[in-house]
């Protein structure tokens, strides 16, 4: 298995990489990396984007509930503890990942999905929730922001999950290859990237919000 | 819902004569090419070498084919409304109905900004940076082919408009609420989010791609401060493109959810604010006319120190004075809403920081004519264009400054002195820019010159047609007349109108000799030819290659020791040397994966636009489908051989020695 993944000679959104001929080309995963955070800063500035939305319309309340009203703390701090506790153990997959140990990063993977799966299911049920009782996004403008930020967040948990799920079989296939190895460098990026911006929701949204 | 959601034959305009004789004139000519290709059998060729191609050359080529004819339809929206308002004058109703004549200042607005101006820039980026930086290819050469195809996507869709339904009638920046359902509940509207979002995500793709080539992939020797100016210029923009396209897919984003979920962001009810929308929209909308202007300066930089045959002017000072419009460019974005009814201090705010704008352009400026001053400069076409620019853009940068003044701008918001100062920019600015580019770099990436003698005549239409479209509409302005009317009752006015209209049937004739420049020049191309990659003695790297250039662009990456590198070569008598080996050269093979993502995504959008929600989610999955494909499929890259290269090379090199002899 691990030869023939080296012999993969594999690419990430189209660089031209792994040239094994040393001559002129430099090791491009590099490049791929770095393309990839700059796309990551982008999304940052989407995210921006609808944080400043948030701040402008939460006040818009027209006569229905506000932050105070809705937000239970106690839930999201065990919704927020699942998403960091994902960021860490994403980090031992990749210390796995790095020592060529297959076996052990598919098992962190594993656990960093379920602990994904677990914020997702639970911010499913709180919109529900929410929804159920008449609070859903189309009652107000200050619904309209919370669901579309906070829901944004949830879409790219979601991306990341689909994402992570066909790493796994990648890595189960064809072992952990240099191309592997990028693509989960990458994830990892996405990963702790959202895990950052939750920690934004959770502070301007829920905190801010509850107070 | 039925089967094709809001989709049925009424969609098809069949009453309005006019679209349904453009219908007929397009499909004609669609029949046409379809048959010439088939006659030649070309088919293959289209295929393997251009639409699926991932060589940075080829795709910089068909971005600026789209241009073109972008432009060709961009155009015809202009002289419609012109010609309009020209008739509807004094009160007479003039041949377009409200509803189409709004749908057509909409489209005009949006094809030119997005579908002609950004593809023309980015295709001549395309074809030019990697070579000004001694690069093989942009780092990541698929992803590059896919943001054409998502471009090109965006630009189908508009198109599709024409016969499926309607376009939106909002003008380009659909303010809700407007463009909210209550008020807009047709069709056009959901065109106009769609197309944007699409070619938004390729303009943000081609960002991201340049700016990791420029960052990682230049030659060695090339620091930052030796790179080209035009490179560096592009880098601003891609900068801007990385840090304001993000807004445009969040505004379209929620404006998405008014509209299709009901939701309240931007709406009069539930505590939407409109001006949310309008703030937004402009945080983007703002950078992009630095976007788009910024690669223009670049153009004129290269060709004035070309045809002076001098070392730029103030390289350094050129490079900061970019990279203090990009910054200053974000702050000024509430100038186009002064009248909102901010607080004195913030409109005073934004009104100084736009003034200041004016002062690196200025640097710029001065930059240019010393460039010129005891030079020896040779009035070639690209150069007629850049001159035409200093005059016209300055004019433009002045009324800008004028309407910077919050108090000035209450009276001359939304008149046609603001349609006239943007049009001056744009057109004299960008357009000409390009224009000079075009120009200037088609020998390069077609292998024979444009004629002069009608690059010549097209300059002198399009800088007298500017002029007399344009300067009527300042004194409108003036008299008080308003954008987007669609007839009028004024006879103060109709003198003006009058002119305008012969001023866009003058420009009607710089376009169409440009298409003549273009068949003459090819009917010509073997007198045209160029032999040695380098028909203007120029400065810059891209002239160190064949034209057009080999897929490789180089055969061996060459070191850097200056600015100007290929003035550098040439001048130490290294310019066309075989050498006496070669490596192997790396290349990415081409892939049919671009155009099947975008094509999946452009029926996702246009299932979106007309509520086909099967449809909307096969091109979904399909998409992501063949993405996933193409990140698994192993046999993406080949190798070319030494004895190739050294073929290739020695024919480029000995006819460059002939020329450099004779």
């Amino acid at each position: 298995m691990s030869t023939l993944s080296a012999n993969i000679e594999s690419e990430n959104l189209g660089s031209v990489s792994h040239d094994t001929h040393a001559h002129e080309h430099h090791d491009t995963s590099g490049d791929t990396i770095f393309g990839f955070w700059l796309y990551l800063m982008t999304d940052c500035l989407l995210f921006a984007s609808f944080f400043a939305t948030y701040a402008v319309l939460f006040m818009n309340t027209a006569g229905g509930v506000s932050g105070k009203d809705i937000f239970e703390l106690d839930f999201v701090a065990v919704e927020t503890a699942a998403l960091l506790i994902s960021s860490i153990t994403f980090g031992f997959a990749m210390i796995a990942a790095q020592g060529q140990k297959k076996a052990l990063t598919l098992t962190w993977l594993f656990i960093t999905f379920c602990l994904g799966a677990v914020f997702i299911g639970m911010e499913v049920y709180e919109f529900h929730h929410l929804i159920v009782h008449g609070h859903g996004p189309q009652t107000s403008a200050f619904l309209t922001s919370f669901f579309s930020l906070v829901g944004l967040h949830g879409l790219h948990v979601t991306a990341g999950l689909i994402w992570m799920s066909i790493m796994m079989i990648e890595v189960a296939k064809r072992g952990l290859g240099k191309p592997t190895v990028t693509r989960l460098s990458c994830l990892s990026l996405f990963w702790h990237f959202l895990d950052i911006v939750w920690i934004c929701v959770f502070t301007v949204v829920y905190l801010m919000g509850a107070m | 819902m039925s089967f094709l959601g809001k989709l049925s034959l009424d969609a098809i305009p069949f009453h309005e004569p006019i679209i349904m004789v453009t219908m007929a004139v397009i499909a004609i000519v669609g029949l046409v090419i379809v048959a010439l290709i088939t006659k030649y059998k070309k088919w293959g060729v289209l295929w393997h070498d251009w639409i699926t191609s991932v060589d940075h050359k080829r795709l910089g080529v068909m971005y600026i084919l789209l241009a073109l004819i972008m432009l060709f339809r961009g155009f015809s929206d202009a002289i419609m409304m012109r010609a309009q308002l020209a008739l509807a004058t004094s009160g007479a109703p003039g041949y377009l109905p409200p509803e189409h004549y709004d749908q057509i200042f909409t489209a005009h607005g949006v094809i030119m900004i997005i579908f002609m101006a950004m593809p023309f820039m980015i295709g001549l980026m395309n074809i030019v940076l990697p070579l000004q930086i001694g690069a093989r290819d942009v780092a990541f050469p698929f992803l590059n082919n896919l943001s054409f195809w998502f471009t090109a996507s965006g630009a189908i869709l508009i198109n599709l408009s024409l016969v499926f339904g309607e376009f939106a009638k909002t003008g380009w920046v659909a303010y809700p609420p407007l463009s909210e359902l209550t008020f807009s509940p047709g069709v056009g509207v959901d065109y106009y989010i769609w197309a944007l979002q699409i070619s938004g995500l390729g303009t943000l793709l081609t960002a991201v791609n340049f700016l990791v080539t420029v960052i990682k992939m230049r030659a060695p020797g090339m620091t930052l401060m030796k790179m080209p100016i035009f490179t560096w210029t592009c880098t601003w923009a891609n900068i801007l493109i990385a840090a304001s396209f993000p807004i445009l897919t969040a505004v379209l984003a929620m404006l998405t959810l008014d509209r299709y979920l009901d939701f309240h962001f931007f709406t009069n009810e539930a505590g939407g604010n409109a001006m949310m929308y309008i703030n937004l929209f402009w945080a983007w909308g703002h950078p992009e006319v630095y976007i788009l202007v910024l690669p223009a300066f670049g153009i004129f930089s290269e060709i004035i120190s070309t045809f002076t045959g001098k070392r730029l002017f103030g390289y350094k000072s050129m490079v900061y004075a970019s990279g203090a419009i990009s910054i200053l460019g974000f702050i000024v974005w509430l100038h186009h809403f002064f009248t909102m009814g901010s607080s004195a201090n913030v409109n005073a705010f934004f009104g100084v920081m736009t003034m200041v704008i004016a002062v690196p352009t200025g640097v710029k400026l001065f930059n240019w004519l010393f460039t010129i001053y005891r030079g020896r400069l040779r009035i070639t076409v690209p150069v007629l264009w850049t001159l035409g620019f200093m005059v016209t853009f300055t004019i433009g940068g002045m009324t800008g400054v004028l309407l910077a003044i919050p108090g000035a701008d209450y009276v001359l918001h939304n008149s046609l002195f603001l349609i006239a100062h943007f049009h001056n920019t744009i057109i004299g600015g960008a357009v000409f820019g390009y224009l000079a580019g075009f120009v200037f770099w088609f020998p390069k990436a077609m292998g024979f010159k444009l004629s002069e003698k009608w690059g010549k005549a097209s300059f002198w239409c399009w800088i007298v047609g500017f002029f007399v479209a344009f300067m009527p509409l300042y004194v409108l302005g003036f008299l008080g007349m308003t954008r987007r009317l669609n007839h009028t009752n004024n006879p103060d006015w109709n003198i003006w109108l009058y002119i305008a209209a012969g001023g866009a049937a003058i420009i009607m004739f710089g376009i169409i000799f440009q298409a003549v420049q273009l068949y003459v020049s090819f009917r010509d191309r073997e007198a045209l030819d160029d032999k040695t990659g380098d028909p203007w003695n120029a400065h810059t790297l891209e002239w160190a290659t064949s034209s057009p250039p080999q897929v490789y662009n180089f055969a061996t990456i060459p070191h850097i020791k200056d600015i100007d590198a290929w003035t550098d070569i040439k001048e130490r008598g290294l310019a066309y040397q075989d050498k006496e080996s070669y490596s192997p050269i790396h290349m990415p093979k081409n892939t049919a994966s671009g155009i099947l993502i975008a094509a999946s995504l452009t029926a996702f959008c246009f299932a979106m636009i007309w509520h086909i929600w099967w449809l909307a989610g096969v091109g979904f999955v399909s998409a992501i489908a063949f993405f996933i494909k193409r990140c698994y499929t192993n046999d993406v890259d080949y190798y070319i051989q030494p004895e190739e290269i050294a073929r290739t090379e020695s024919i480029y090199n000995s006819s460059g020695n002939k020329e450099l002899n004779a």
